[in-house]
C-alpha cells in the first residue's frame, strides 16, 4: 500500500475517534462519574446495541490510529529490510489482537456472558 | 583538552591593525577535532582568540588556522553565504560560519562541531554526498517534452505570479542546515530530508515542468515526505529563508489533493 | 561504528525538544503524548475486559484505578488527549498546505513564514485547552 493511502487512513481513524471518544467520554459524564462506572451501569451500555457499535467503531480506529503511529516511529528510529517488514507486519498483528481482544469484551458482555 | 594561547605579539599585533573605535576582546573558540580513521569520539581544542564585532566564526576559524594552528579542517568558499560550504554546528545549533557573527551568539564561549547527520570527513568539514544524491533523485530540473529550445516553438510564458510560486525554493544553497537540524534525519538514514524534499516542490511548483506525477510517486514511499512531521526545524536553521517546511506542506497538499 | 562516523544525533537529537522554537516543542510533545495514550488506551482495554469476569472482579478493578494515584494519570491522560487532538487537527491542516502562509520572496532576516505566530498561536492554544480539560477533569474526578 503507498504511503500516502496509508497516511490518509491515518487522519480518518483521527478524525472519526475524537469525535466518537468525545461522545464516549459525555456518557460518563451524563451522570456521577464513580456511578456511571458501577457494575450495573456499565453493563447496561454494552447492552446498549447502538453504544456497543459505537465502541467497536473507536476500538478499531484507535487501533489503527495508535499501531500506525508507532510503526511510523519505530521505522523512523531504525532501518533495514527485515526490520521495516518485521515492523509493518507486527504493527498490523498488534491491532488485530487489540481489536480481537477489545471486541470479545464488547461481544460478550453485550451478549450477558458475564 | 589542549588550550593555544595567542602569543603576546601577534594579540599586539592584532589589535594594531584593528579599527582605533573598537577593542577587540578575546573569546575562546573551541573546536572539534576528529578524525574517523584513527578515533571515534571528536575531542575538542580550545584557542583564545581576539575578535571585533563583526567578526564572523569562519573568521575566527581561519585565525586559528593561520596563526595557532593550521591543520584544522574546514571548507569554506565564497565567505558571504552563497556556496553553503561552511555549514557546522555553532553553539549546538546548525549555522553558516561566515553568516553568524561571534557578537550574535552572546557567549564568551563558542564551539564548534561538524554537523550533525552528515558523515564526517574531518574535524568541521562532513561529506555531502548522500545528500547530492538525494537532491539528484528528486530530478532538480524541468521535465517538459515541449522545450523552448526546439524550432518552431513560441517562448514559454511565465508570469511573475507563477515565478513566486518557486522562487524562494530556488535560493537553496545546499549547504544542509535543514538536513541537520530535523528531527527524523537524526535517526532515519533513509529519510530524503527536507533538502530534497524542498526541491522536488521547487520543480513541481514550476509551471513549465510536467514532472509532478514522477515526483510525487518518488517522494510517496515509506522514507518519504511522510516522515516529515512539520517540526520545523529545517525552516528555523535555513540561513537563506528557503521556508523547507512550507515546501514540504505544499508538496504533501498535492498528494492529499489539496494542492492543483 | 558506521552510525557513529555518519555522525547521527540519535534518539537524543530526535527526543530533544530544545533548540529549534516552539514547533519542534509541539512535534515533541505530540509523539510522547501519542505513545502516552496507546499506552493507555491498551491499559483500558485490558482494565474493562474485567467485566467479563463478574462484579467482583469489576469492583476489585475499580478499587485499584478509581484511587487517587488513578485519577491522576486520568487527568494526565485527559490533558494528553485533549493536546494529540488539538496540535494533530493543527499539524493536519498544516500537512494539506493550508495555513502555512504563501511562497514569496524572502527578505532579511529570513524568517520562515510556515513558522508564523500562527501556528505558535495555535500550539498554545492546545496547550491552554489540555490545561482547561485537566483542571474540569481534575474537579470532575476527585469532586466525586
Amino acid at each position: 500500500m503507498r504511503e500516502s493511502i496509508i497516511m490518509k487512513i491515518h487522519y480518518g481513524t483521527a478524525l472519526g475517534a475524537v469525535a466518537l471518544v468525545a461522545v464516549h467520554i459525555l456518557m460518563r459524564l451524563s451522570q456521577n462519574f464513580s456511578d456511571s462506572l458501577s457494575y450495573k451501569n456499565v453493563l447496561v451500555n454494552y447492552h446498549l446495541l447502538p453504544y456497543a457499535l459505537m465502541l467497536e467503531v473507536i476500538l478499531v480506529l484507535l487501533s489503527v490510529h495508535g499501531f500506525n503511529g508507532l510503526r511510523v516511529i519505530l521505522l523512523e528510529l531504525k532501518q533495514g529490510r527485515s526490520y521495516e517488514r518485521a515492523i509493518n507486519y507486527g504493527s498490523i498483528a498488534a491491532m488485530a489482537v487489540l481489536i480481537a481482544y477489545g471486541s470479545r469484551t464488547i461481544l460478550m458482555a453485550g451478549m450477558g456472558v458475564s | 583538552m589542549a588550550t593555544v594561547e595567542v602569543p603576546k605579539e601577534e594579540k599586539d599585533a592584532h589589535a594594531a591593525s584593528a579599527p582605533q573605535q573598537s577593542e577587540p576582546k578575546t573569546i575562546t573558540l573551541r573546536i572539534a577535532r576528529i578524525n574517523p580513521s584513527e578515533q571515534h569520539e571528536p575531542k575538542f581544542e580550545e584557542f583564545k582568540i581576539p575578535v571585533q564585532k563583526w567578526t564572523t566564526v569562519l573568521e575566527a576559524i581561519l585565525f586559528v588556522k593561520q596563526n595557532l594552528d593550521h591543520s584544522v579542517a574546514v571548507r569554506y568558499s565564497c565567505r558571504q553565504a552563497s556556496c553553503g560550504s561552511c555549514g557546522m554546528k555553532i553553539n549546538g545549533k546548525p549555522r553558516l560560519a561566515c553568516y553568524t557573527k561571534i557578537s550574535e551568539l552572546d557567549s564568551p564561549v563558542i564551539t564548534v562541531e561538524p554537523m550533525n547527520n552528515f558523515p564526517i570527513i574531518r574535524d568541521l568539514a562532513v561529506d555531502f554526498k548522500q545528500m547530492f544524491a538525494t537532491h539528484k533523485r528528486m530530478k532538480p530540473f524541468v521535465i517538459n517534452e515541449e522545450s523552448e529550445v526546439k524550432p518552431g516553438t513560441k517562448e514559454f510564458v511565465q508570469k511573475p505570479e507563477d515565478l513566486e510560486k518557486f522562487l524562494q525554493f530556488s535560493y537553496c544553497i545546499k549547504c544542509g542546515l535543514c538536513n541537520s537540524a530535523c528531527p527524523t534525519m537524526s535517526t532515519d538514514k533513509s529519510f530524503i530530508g527536507p533538502q530534497g524534499l524542498a526541491q522536488a516542490y521547487r520543480y513541481t511548483a514550476d509551471n513549465r515542468d510536467k514532472g509532478k506525477n514522477e515526483r510525487l510517486k518518488i517522494v510517496d514511499e515509506s522514507h518519504g515526505i511522510w516522515r516529515c512531521h512539520f517540526a520545523g526545524s529545517c525552516s528555523y536553521v535555513c540561513p537563506k529563508g528557503v521556508d523547507p517546511a512550507m515546501a514540504i506542506q505544499l508538496l504533501r497538499g498535492y498528494l492529499l489533493g489539496f494542492g492543483k | 561504528m558506521a552510525e557513529r562516523l555518519s555522525n547521527r544525533e540519535g534518539i537524543k537529537g530526535m527526543a530533544n525538544p530544545t533548540r529549534y522554537g516552539m514547533l519542534r516543542v509541539a512535534y515533541w510533545l505530540q509523539r510522547l503524548s501519542g505513545l502516552g495514550l496507546l499506552a493507555y488506551l491498551i491499559g483500558h482495554i485490558y482494565e474493562t475486559s474485567t467485566i467479563l469476569n463478574g462484579k467482583a472482579a469489576w469492583d476489585n478493578m475499580l478499587s485499584l484505578t478509581e484511587t487517587p494515584g488513578g485519577h491522576i494519570v486520568l487527568v494526565i491522560v485527559i490533558g494528553m488527549c485533549v493536546f494529540h487532538t488539538g496540535n494533530g487537527i493543527r499539524v493536519m491542516i498544516s500537512e494539506g498546505g493550508k495555513g502555512i502562509g504563501r511562497p514569496g520572496q524572502p527578505e532579511y532576516p529570513y524568517k520562515a513564514v510556515s513558522l508564523s505566530s500562527k501556528q505558535r498561536l495555535c500550539i498554545w492554544v492546545s496547550i491552554a485547552l489540555a490545561a482547561l480539560a485537566m483542571m474540569y477533569g481534575a474537579g470532575v474526578l476527585f469532586g466525586n
